[in-house]
């Protein structure tokens, strides 16, 4: 299983993390730290493996960004390689050519996109036009959602004029 | 209104933070808008809950504490529309985990939701428990899931499988309430829900017995024709991934495929013709297919086996090898790690390759190849490759080196076919990388050293020349000084010349003293090896008698050294230099044999209180001069936790052996301090080697001092006979024999005439003395002992020691056999001689140990003679 996911920037900023198994607030800072340590250090055209406290880190880099899982010694690596490529497509789908900024700014949609790919671990949704028309009908819900909200608003403002 | 609460907006609030041009600005910003959150969450501001929870979330990514803003999700989940809800839920996955008492509260709003109207409440609730539920919510909502596994819409059918993965893992014991509705899964068309549901059967199958059975039974050829439908499938846009139709639905299915099939005949033929097809026709060009081919040759190796299907899987593994991509190649290590096994001999074929692999530039390839190359050595190939990894280590990076010295020493000393070669190969890894060797090893070499008798000569050389261009490796240089401690005058006189070796140009003793001075001025050698060289120092100074005074010299200046260690051992090496010529050469001999069983034992853990217990006997020594056996308890203690006890035994030992020589030491108080420093050194001659023994040789000390006091008591009473009103019951039986001897002055005048004694009887051996004198030399008696066995059984392994106060000088003879035969059949006798230099003046008196086997069992029989002849 995935125990966390950790997308970091070249800078070592943190940029999202997801965790699956228990870790205290100082373990994960001491993970984070020890993994970026790694994983930025590492020459390109390395392997994408680096072994980690008895786990491994399969991690990618897109642009700017390091893209982490850490799974378990029998995992199969290749296959995570192709969950963080199917997760970057998939943001790249939603956000229309994704960058750091949009991750930042809208770092909590990034997180509805990895609820709809990943739970407890593991793979959820193979499909990306799935996950899209999901977090689209959410997306929506909420807008409406919005929407009643505003015009509720109108008419009691209107009303208490 | 609170006038915070308005406040910024997230994207404003983000913007503020990335602005920050130090962590004290940012930190001022965070503390500016957590104040701002606290407000608003005291103020109950139900407006701006969520924007508040959004702001929280970002902090606590940046590393703030924000323990604060987790009722507030608990809020957001209670209430009742969707977006509130949906960041309630992200709020709690992210700001709290399973640890947490609050997280109990939520198991109510959790219910709810699992079985509200709007299936994306039902997904968010699901989607929740399933990242950070607890034992205790996975109990009580188990219920509520496994309803939902058959709900109507697919994408909360696999939300409920994936959720019931991590239910399980809490509560394993719920496993059969989930096999039946699992199982049904696995004949879905959805491809979210196969994937999910073949999971959730190969965590329910290894879990539960029950459902590996069931699943085998009735779902094996069900999952066959799945993975043949979905390997021939037509092109699918919406799954395809580099031309191959969901890769991840055929890993899945093969990892189930293999849980299934392990350990079953039946279940493993039927997937073979399947497991054949994805291993041929998979596409090896791109990431997805080796991840399948991968996974493919995985559940090959661990089903029941078929040549056929093996050799594919290995000839994959060999192509994967000598693939350009690093990634391909790390897994194809990884897998030949667990081939290893099933077939060992395929992956031998591949070991040339490997080996390259070691030398890769990449770290993670050169840690899997160095794994694998480890349990591919045996006897046949362990030369060759030895040789390829010590080659290697030249020019590896300074951060393998650690990793690579641990298993070139551990497979050298595993599998090494003769003493020479292992000899050689561990000088070439001390002379590489002796930093970073570790102490058993140097410890183990050591011991490897001793018991080839005929290669001292050889190995000191070796070391000699190793040392001239290595010696900033400090185990190197350990070792060396060791060597050159015990075999400096082999080293000198080229003594076991071997045909193979160069001829060495002619070393003097000053040449060897030279490299033993480098080791103890060197800057970086620590205070384990400078102690160690000043042993060396004066064992050599008794080798070679005419760097003696050089020697000296060198010990002295560490007289003034700040570390106690060094300078209580200079100043007690230069008086024994200085003022005890006589013993020295007895001090220095050289180290018995250490004994490769018993280190070997002890490095292994195994029965340590046997093995520390047995230690001091099993000293093979030739039966003869009385050798300190503290020494090599210690080396061999070094390393092992038990130390404290059978070092101290050791010492107390030569403490009660020297005791006695405590009273003179007191009545003569010119020669006090000396006689302690003689006594110290004995008691630990060289457990200086190692720090930690530094606070119980201070205890030595200590004790010895105090001891200074109890055996005056007899001796006071040896020597105050005539005045017999003292009553202490420990000198009583002493005072009777001498009493008894006292009114026999006759023997003084018939000239060298002296009766026998029996100076020592147990239920088991006697030992009677008869004494002569060398005309011309009245301070000098010769002994001749003479050790009777009284039971049946034969003693092997006889050693017999003896020492005595500072006013006499003992010399032992070796001994007529170190085999007592049984029941008086024969007898071992041994010469002894003592001087006494205070002949006339005062008596002989003599401590004995003597140690032997019955059966193999050791035996330990100590006493005190007292009842010499008074006028020897």
């Amino acid at each position: 299983m995935i125990h966390f996911v950790l997308l970091i920037s070249r800078q070592g900023k943190v940029r999202l993390t997801k965790w699956y198994s228990p870790y205290s607030q100082k373990e994960r800072n001491k993970a984070i730290r020890e993994i970026s340590g790694m994983v930025l250090s590492r020459a390109p055209k390395l392997c994408n493996f680096v072994e980690w406290r008895g786990h491994k880190i399969v991690y990618k880099r897109y642009a700017s960004l390091y893209f982490c899982m850490c799974i378990d010694e029998e995992d199969n690596e290749l296959e995570v390689l192709e969950i963080i490529h199917h997760f970057v497509e998939i943001l790249d789908r939603y956000f229309g050519s994704v960058c750091e900024l949009d991750l930042i700014f809208n770092f909590h949609k990034a997180y509805y996109i990895l609820d709809e790919l990943l739970i407890a671990g593991e793979l959820q949704e193979s499909s990306k036009k799935t996950i899209a028309r999901l977090i689209a009908a959410q997306d929506s819900l909420v807008e409406t959602a919005k929407e009643e909200a505003s015009s509720i608003s109108n008419i009691i403002a209107q009303a208490t004029k | 209104m609170n006038p915070f609460s308005s406040g910024t907006r997230l994207r404003d609030m983000i913007r503020a933070i990335r602005a920050c041009k130090t962590a004290a600005e940012e930190r001022a910003v965070v503390r500016k808008e957590c104040a701002a959150i606290r407000a608003a969450i005291n103020e109950n501001d139900t407006d701006y809950r969520h924007r508040n929870l959004a702001k929280l979330m970002f902090i606590h990514m940046l590393g703030y504490p924000t323990h604060f803003g987790q009722m507030e999700c608990l809020k957001l989940i209670a209430s009742p529309g969707f977006p509130e809800k949906r960041i309630g839920y992200l709020g709690l996955m992210l700001l709290l985990d399973e640890r947490q008492e609050v997280l109990m509260l939520v198991t109510n709003s959790l219910k709810q939701d699992l079985n509200h109207t709007n299936q994306y409440i039902v997904g968010l609730a699901l989607c929740a428990l399933g990242n950070i539920c607890s034992a205790e919510m996975a109990r009580d909502l188990a219920p509520e899931v496994e309803r939902l596994l058959q709900f109507r819409d697919p994408n909360i059918r696999k939300k409920a499988a994936l959720c019931s993965i991590r239910i399980l893992k809490k509560v394993p014991d719920l496993a059969e309430n989930f096999i039946n509705p699992a199982t049904a899964l696995l004949r879905e068309k959805h491809h979210g829900v196969l994937i999910t549901g073949v999971q959730l059967c190969t965590d329910l199958c290894k879990i539960s017995a029950e459902a590996l059975e069931n699943i085998r039974k009735k779902c094996t050829d069900g999952l066959v024709r799945t993975l043949k439908d979905l390997a021939n499938s037509p092109y699918s846009p919406e799954y395809d991934i580099a031309g191959i139709t969901d890769p991840f639905l055929h890993i899945r299915l093969l990892k189930l495929l293999r849980v299934l099939g392990e350990g079953d005949a039946d279940a493993s033929d039927s997937m073979n013709d399947i497991l054949a097809q994805v291993a041929t026709k998979t596409e090896s060009n791109k990431v997805a297919g080796n991840a399948i081919l991968y996974e493919c040759v995985q559940t090959i190796m661990s089903i029941e086996d078929n040549g056929g299907l093996r050799v594919l899987a290995i000839n994959i593994l060999g192509r994967f090898l000598s693939n350009r991509d690093n990634n391909i190649r790390y897994v194809a290590l990884n897998m030949l790690m667990k081939a290893v096994t099933a077939d060992g001999q395929a992956v031998q074929r591949h070991r040339a390759t490997i080996l390259e692999c070691v030398k890769d530039s990449d770290a993670s390839i050169r840690k899997r190849a160095l794994e694998l190359v480890y349990v591919l050595v045996n006897d046949t190939n362990v030369k060759p490759l030895a040789k390829e990894l010590i080659d290697y280590l030249e020019v590896s990076d300074q951060d393998f080196r650690a990793d690579l010295t641990a298993k070139i020493c551990s497979i050298v000393a595993k599998f090494s076919p003769e003493k020479i070669w292992y000899i050689d190969q561990m000088l070439k890894v001390l002379s590489e990388a002796g930093n970073f060797v570790k102490d058993e090893v140097w410890y183990a070499l050591i011991v490897v050293i001793t018991n080839a008798s005929e290669l001292h000569g050889y190995t000191v050389r070796a070391l000699y020349r190793a040392f001239q261009t290595s010696a900033e490796q400090e185990t190197l240089v350990r070792v060396t000084v060791w060597c050159i401690g015990e075999y400096g005058d082999m080293l000198v006189h080229n003594v076991g010349m071997l045909d193979i070796e160069d001829p060495i140009t002619v070393v003097t003793e000053s040449d060897a003293v030279d490299i033993v001075e480098i080791a103890i001025n060197r800057h970086a050698s620590d205070l384990t090896t400078k102690a160690m060289a000043l042993v060396a120092l004066l064992k050599l100074s008794s080798r070679f008698p005419s760097c003696s005074e050089r020697i000296r010299e060198i010990i002295v200046q560490f007289k003034g050294s700040f570390v106690l260690e060094l300078q209580q051992r200079a100043i007690e090496f230069n008086a024994i230099i200085a003022k005890h010529q006589n013993i020295r050469s007895t001090l220095v001999e050289r180290m018995p044999v250490l004994d490769e069983a018993t280190f070997i034992g002890r490095r292994a853990g195994s029965l340590p209180g046997a093995a520390s217990t047995t230690t001091v006997p099993s000293v093979s020594l030739p039966n003869g001069v009385a050798k300190p056996v503290a020494p090599l308890v210690d080396l061999l203690d070094l390393s092992s936790d038990d130390a404290p006890a059978p070092s101290s035994s050791g010492g107390d030992f030569l403490q009660d052996l020297l005791g006695v020589d405590l009273a003179p030491a007191s009545q003569q108080s010119a020669a006090g301090q000396d006689s302690k420093s003689g006594n110290d050194v004995l008691l630990d001659l060289l457990s200086i080697g190692s720090p930690s023994q530094t606070s119980s040789s201070t205890v030595d000390i200590l004790s010895s001092n105090s001891s200074n006091k109890a055996p005056v008591l007899p001796l006071d009473d040896l020597s105050s006979v005539s005045l017999s009103s003292k009553e202490s019951s420990n000198a009583a039986p002493m005072m009777d024999l001498l009493d008894g001897f006292a009114p026999s002055p006759p023997t003084e005048n018939n000239g060298p005439v002296y009766p026998s004694i029996t100076a020592f009887e147990s239920n088991s051996l006697r030992l009677t003395f008869n004494f002569s004198k060398q005309p011309g030399n009245p301070q000098t008696t010769v002994i001749e002992a003479t050790f009777t066995n009284l039971t049946s059984n034969t003693y092997t392994d006889f050693v017999f020691q003896a020492a005595v106060p500072k006013f006499l000088q003992l010399h032992l003879d070796p001994a007529t056999s170190n085999t007592l035969p049984a029941a008086g059949n024969g007898s071992i006798t041994q010469n002894l001689k003592i001087t006494n230099s205070q002949h006339g003046k005062k008596s002989l008196v003599m401590r004995t140990r003597i140690a032997y086997k019955i059966n193999g069992k050791d035996t330990l029989e100590e006493g005190q003679v007292n009842n010499f002849p008074r006028e020897l």
